[in-house]
């Protein structure tokens, strides 16, 4: 009986176990990164929230492409451009874990957004490029076999290309 | 509470890529407990800010679709070793971090 498969370690409990061990490896490296931490708590680190621009709430609960748009960019008018390149795999075995890169040799990107057209809410990154390069890489999740779509603002004209990622597990409530 | 952050440069395309790493949750709000059957509540990173020689080089707004432990990528055209460059980080919860490193190509 020892040695039989114990089948109470479901997939949940072993990602709690998991978790954990991270968390062992987390609170060795906050013993390392002390001072930043002394220096946060003694506020000599100003808030983000002062220096940057406000996240845009509205656009993040769009449930369309297109609301998500509007309220981003103030309209939805968007061309096709080759200029853009997206670097995904065309399967992912893991939709929690999509790797994902957006290059673009438009000139002058002012911002790039990430849009997974399937997702309760599409809108799942905007990159505001005041001084870096049309790039960025992320992994992001997704519900189910979905077409990209990336949307780069340049020059005052909002440019999009798509690419459509197959997903074999769903990463949304999987 | 502090969360792990890792920072890394290098050289690509002859532009200098900033990879950072946030241990974060990216909880989605629309997940439920199996066994609670309640709506595990959003715990997600909105903003990463990153700074180039104390400057705002991107912005990055986030969303619910970024996953666990978020592995994020920039590129710097005008970056050269030696610079300095720094990665903030705050969620919808009001937590929040910072990684500075020097760029070596």
């Amino acid at each position: 009986m020892r040695f039989r498969r114990p089948e109470f370690i479901t997939h949940e409990l072993r990602r709690k176990l998991v978790t954990s061990m991270k968390r062992r490896t987390l609170l060795k490296g906050t013993f390392a990164s002390g001072v930043i931490v002394t220096a946060a708590s003694a506020g000599l680190l100003k808030p983000v929230e002062v220096l940057a621009a406000a996240w845009p709430k509205s656009a993040f609960a769009g449930k369309s492409i297109d609301t998500a748009l509007k309220s981003l960019y103030g309209g939805n008018s968007v061309t096709k451009s080759k200029a853009i390149k997206i670097k995904a795999p065309i399967q992912a075995e893991n939709g929690a874990v999509v790797p994902i890169a957006v290059s673009t040799s438009l000139p002058d990107p002012e911002s790039l957004s990430i849009f997974v057209n399937v997702n309760a809410r599409p809108l799942t990154a905007n990159i505001v490029l005041s001084k870096a390069a049309g790039f960025f890489s992320g992994r992001i999740k997704m519900a189910k076999t979905s077409d990209v779509q990336v949307v780069v603002k340049s020059g005052g004209k909002l440019h999009s290309a798509s690419a459509k990622i197959k997903v074999t597990v769903g990463g949304c409530g999987g | 509470m502090a969360r792990k952050m890792k920072i890394r440069t290098r050289t690509q395309q002859g532009m200098i890529e900033i990879l950072t790493l946030v241990n974060h949750p990216m909880e989605t709000g629309l997940r439920k407990d199996k066994k609670t059957k309640k709506i595990i509540p959003a715990h997600y990173i909105q903003k990463m800010v990153l700074y180039h020689n104390g400057k705002v080089a991107a912005q990055a707004n986030l969303g619910i679709a970024i996953s666990e432990d978020p592995l994020l990528g920039f590129r710097l055209p005008d970056a050269k070793d030696g610079d300095k460059v720094k990665v903030t980080w705050s969620d919808n919860k009001g937590e929040s971090g910072s990684i500075e490193t020097i760029v070596e190509g």
